[in-house]
């Protein structure tokens, strides 16, 4: 089999485990992640126990797999080296997060629900696409 | 507390986890959702888009395999048997929110995938503060919504 297609059944097994992952967790219902963030509210804790195992997992996991000097099908580990913080990185981060306040969705669980498509879900699909090309509008130098 | 729904969102947490590492493992990238689907869009990669696109159709049929098993091992609050939730607001909210989505995790490098699970997971001061920022601006957020504005919805 080509590489590229293996790559393409690779990718395709990762975003079925992540949306399998989003579903049972209940991550696709924008009520729990609410719930969650609604600290002053009735708390509902079930996204620390999902970003908790998601990142646990994936810090064992990370470091069984970067021991190896490659991944199977690619030529380098591709990882982020930038250190510094900046305006972007935090103002970024803050737009995002009253996004996902008002909404109670991020863009994996936006997609992922797509199996329920609402009205109200494709204006969000619509308008984060929107947000991505105005980013890439916005210029580097803040 | 809700023993079960806690139990269910360690579970997928494992499997997001999992997806995470296996796609370092196969193809050596981060998976960040605004990345991945972000970079595809706006950009188009030629001989990098392919699996971009596969990882959403897998994305988009994680809980379509959930819907197809009778929706037994969804997790929406306060509706058992249901996959995926209702949206919490009109076109209206959501067309402010998504926007604020996109630009913000455009600009920002990432989302609670790129930056929560995956940059954690390598101990990323960047990730790390990026992180607390948006969980933080989001608490904020629906405290205001919530409790100031809405009066408790």
């Amino acid at each position: 089999m080509k590489t590229s297609t293996l790559k393409a059944i690779m990718g395709y097994v990762a975003g079925l485990i992540f949306g399998l992952g989003l579903a049972i967790s209940g991550m696709t219902d924008p009520a729990r992640v609410l719930g969650f963030l609604d600290l002053f509210g009735a708390w509902d804790p079930t996204l620390m126990f999902v970003l908790g195992g998601a990142v646990v997992t994936n810090f064992i996991g990370y470091r069984l797999v970067l021991r190896r000097k490659a991944p199977l099908f690619g030529n380098a580990f591709q990882l982020p080296t930038r250190q510094d913080l900046d305006g972007r990185l935090i103002g970024g981060a803050a737009l995002f997060g009253i996004g996902w306040g008002l909404s109670g969705y991020c863009p994996g669980p936006a997609f992922a629900s797509i199996a329920g498509l609402s009205v109200p879900l494709l204006a969000m699909l619509i308008a984060m696409v929107a947000g991505w090309f105005l980013a890439r509008a916005i210029p580097a130098s803040r | 507390m809700d023993w079960s729904s806690s139990l269910q969102g360690l579970t997928g947490g494992i499997l997001i986890g999992l997806s995470a590492t296996w796609l370092m493992a196969t193809l050596g990238r981060i998976a960040g959702i605004s990345g991945i689907l972000g970079n595809l869009i706006t950009l188009r990669p030629k001989g990098d888009s392919a699996w971009r696109i596969t990882f959403l159709l897998g994305l988009i049929s994680g809980p379509v395999v959930l819907l197809l098993l009778g929706g037994g091992l969804g997790n929406v609050a306060g509706a058992p048997g249901e996959v995926v939730g209702e949206p919490a607001g009109g076109v209206a909210l959501m067309l402010v929110a998504g926007l604020l989505v996109g630009v913000g995790t455009g600009i920002g490098s990432g989302c609670t995938s790129g930056h929560g699970v995956c940059g954690l997971a390598r101990l990323s001061p960047r990730s790390l503060v990026a992180t607390l920022t948006f969980l933080v601006a989001a608490i904020v957020t629906v405290y205001v919504v919530r409790h100031m504005i809405g009066g408790g919805a």
